[in-house]
């Protein structure tokens, strides 16, 4: 199977349609998106292989919002220093994010770019959907 | 340092005018040393009806007087606490007062700035194609409707921890919004687990400054019991070696700290008692007031989102992680990146500065024709007809009592949620009676926006209650909003001509 794109090739690609995976509210109100594989992408990318990276992002937003010994001492030393410990320390939350943003960006390089597909972070949406982008496939004998 | 006047009405046809300038500097034509220039932050385009200091760091609601009266009282009675008091207090008990107070009213103004100025958790409104997808999805859920078919209101139901909960559909920001948020009708915004919105503070508390605000008002109850009980101290001393009038006479300013801290303390220590309530069990102001978990809704009716026991609801609330603000103020608005569903124009808006004394009048027109089509179309859909007392004698009243007290008649007994607090009848009414209270209540701050602060002795529960306003969606009413919508527009398009 021929690489039939790069990101780079994608920014100048079509954009055909967008998908949204819109937020699982069934476990409260923390950060969890739907691992339903939407119709649209079908013939596009395999499956497993999606809901195996929304599963990843997933786990990554629980550790995010998990309640736990960390997250609560941060709590109480960012109280104890009336907050201002935050201009010189990044929240447990942030580094996650920033966590998240590498992944998604390796997951696009290495498996959505080359089927044509763009995962955009879903923080970039205020964290309300995963917005894949489904690019017009112009490449003749892909695939 | 000038705030920015966003709002979210749509304004095709002006803005048409201005996006011809805008477009023209904003071009990919430009040279990049042009462009870059010219390149907006995103706070300046925001949507909501916030103000901005600072390029964006800052963030506060639209009125902010009652904050400054806020900040006025609480600077004045500590200075003079600390100028009067202190010297006589440091010398004749210990330096330790003096000390402590000063760290108790550090803490307290930390709390008070870092809940007024940061986002309390607003959620970006959709992009133009998530709301399209939406739309897609509902029609397709509703089936197709016929012209002068109302469609059914557009909800989502979520199994949450076995509760059914609903999801509202917000037809402002486009967006289903998640549980516990809700639409801040003053900020015109969606904030995640609102709570309410506070004028003493000047922003909307929700997810992200809930326990700035609730530091805020426990430590201010601390403060204002310390200087109370030192000042009283102070005066007691003095009247032991020079006697009572002399001693008022020697420090007149002790009068005025009393006088405050006495009127102040009820309703502080009151509002602490009741967040205290609301953090252990894991409620939002908004949830306790519709009483959406209580049990005497029916049977079986639990809150799905409390953690079962009461330290663990606190250590959640105070001590848990702090998400990071979703709405990327100082970020760069892009050329090429979607705008929110509120903006017509695909290039982000023009510099409001130009629009914002002509768009004031316009709110409040616009507002205001919401206002009378909800009136004249509710006497359909409930049989009182509700008149409320003029919009701000909401704010001038010291208690909510004027205007629930023309709502339903229903007989409380206090609830028990709220102990202590002298308006728990009125909270009931409005409880009972949540429907019409909310929808007028909304509609009132519409029409008289400017606030009137309330007086000192006016309990800051008033007017908190006085907007924990809701969406207009709650009852019928998502297709009644449509309608609102459609006929604001075409009143904006008439007025815009």
């Amino acid at each position: 199977m021929a690489e039939t794109h790069s990101l780079q090739d994608l920014r100048q690609a079509a954009v055909a349609s967008k998908v949204f995976v819109q937020r699982d509210y069934a476990s409260g109100t923390i950060c969890k998106f739907q691992t339903k594989f939407p119709a649209e992408l079908e013939s596009r990318i395999d499956k497993q292989q999606f809901e195996e990276t929304m599963q990843t992002l997933n786990n990554l937003y629980a550790e995010a919002e998990k309640l736990g010994g960390r997250s609560y001492l941060e709590g109480c030393l960012a109280c104890l220093t009336a907050y201002t410990i935050f201009l010189c320390m990044e929240t447990h939350y942030e580094k996650v994010l920033k966590k998240i943003a590498k992944y998604i960006q390796e997951q696009n390089e290495k498996i959505f770019a080359p089927l044509g597909l763009l995962l955009t972070d879903p923080i970039e949406r205020g964290l309300r959907v995963v917005e894949i982008t489904i690019f017009e496939d112009r490449s003749i004998g892909s695939r | 340092m000038t705030g920015n006047m966003h709002l979210g009405v749509e304004e095709p046809i002006r803005e048409c005018q201005y996006n011809q300038i805008c477009t023209h500097n904003s071009s990919p034509m430009n040279t990049p040393h042009t462009k870059k220039r010219k390149s907006k932050r995103k706070w300046q385009v925001f949507p909501g009806r916030n103000r901005f200091y600072c390029n964006g760091r800052i963030m506060m609601a639209k009125q902010t007087g009652v904050f400054y009266l806020t900040m006025v009282l609480i600077l004045v009675t500590s200075g003079l606490f600390f100028a009067f008091d202190c010297p006589f207090l440091a010398s004749n008990l210990t330096p330790a007062i003096p000390a402590i107070g000063g760290v108790l009213f550090v803490f307290v103004m930390g709390m008070l700035l870092r809940a007024s100025f940061s986002d309390p958790g607003v959620l970006p409104r959709a992009t133009p194609e998530e709301a399209a997808d939406i739309e897609r999805q509902i029609d397709a859920t509703n089936g197709p409707s016929g012209p002068g078919y109302r469609p059914p209101p557009r909800t989502r139901e979520v199994l949450i921890n076995g509760q059914t909960v609903k999801l509202k559909y917000c037809f402002t920001c486009k967006i289903f919004r998640p549980p516990r948020a809700s639409h801040c009708s003053l900020c015109d915004n969606c904030v995640e687990r609102f709570d309410h919105h506070c004028p003493w503070v000047g922003n909307c508390v929700g997810r992200r400054n809930y326990r700035f605000f609730y530091l805020f008002i426990l430590s201010l109850s601390f403060l204002t019991l310390f200087i109370f009980a030192f000042v009283i101290t102070h005066v007691i001393l003095r009247s032991n070696r020079t006697g009572f009038l002399s001693a008022l006479r020697d420090s007149p300013a002790s009068v005025l700290e009393v006088v405050v801290c006495f009127f102040s303390v009820w309703s502080i220590v009151g509002l602490s008692g009741f967040h205290t309530y609301l953090i252990s069990s894991n409620q939002t102001t908004n949830e306790d007031i519709k009483g959406s978990w209580s049990s005497k809704r029916g049977k079986g009716n639990y809150n799905p989102y409390s953690y079962g026991n009461f330290i663990t609801n606190c250590c959640a609330a105070l001590c848990g992680p702090l998400p990071p603000s979703l709405i990327d103020r100082r970020g760069f608005v892009l050329p090429d990146t979607p705008q929110p569903a509120a903006q017509t124009n695909g290039t982000g808006a023009c510099p409001p500065n130009q629009v914002q004394s002509h768009m004031c009048a316009q709110d409040q027109c616009i507002q205001s024709t919401k206002f009378v089509l909800q009136a004249a179309t509710n006497p359909l859909l409930h049989s009182q007809p509700i008149i409320l007392g003029g919009g701000p004698t909401l704010q001038a009243k010291s208690s909510l009592g004027g205007p629930c007290s023309t709502l339903s008649p229903s007989q409380p007994s206090l609830p028990s949620s709220i102990p202590g607090l002298s308006c728990g009848g009125e909270l009931l009414a409005l409880r009972d009676s949540e429907i019409h209270c909310h929808h007028h209540l909304h509609h009132q701050h519409f029409i008289s926006p400017e606030e009137t602060p309330s007086p000192p002795t006016a309990l800051p529960c008033a007017t908190h209650l006085g907007h924990h306003v809701h969406p207009a969606q709650l009852f019928n009413p998502v297709s009644q909003d449509s309608l609102h919508e459609d006929s604001v527009r075409g009143l904006v398009k008439l007025s815009s001509v």
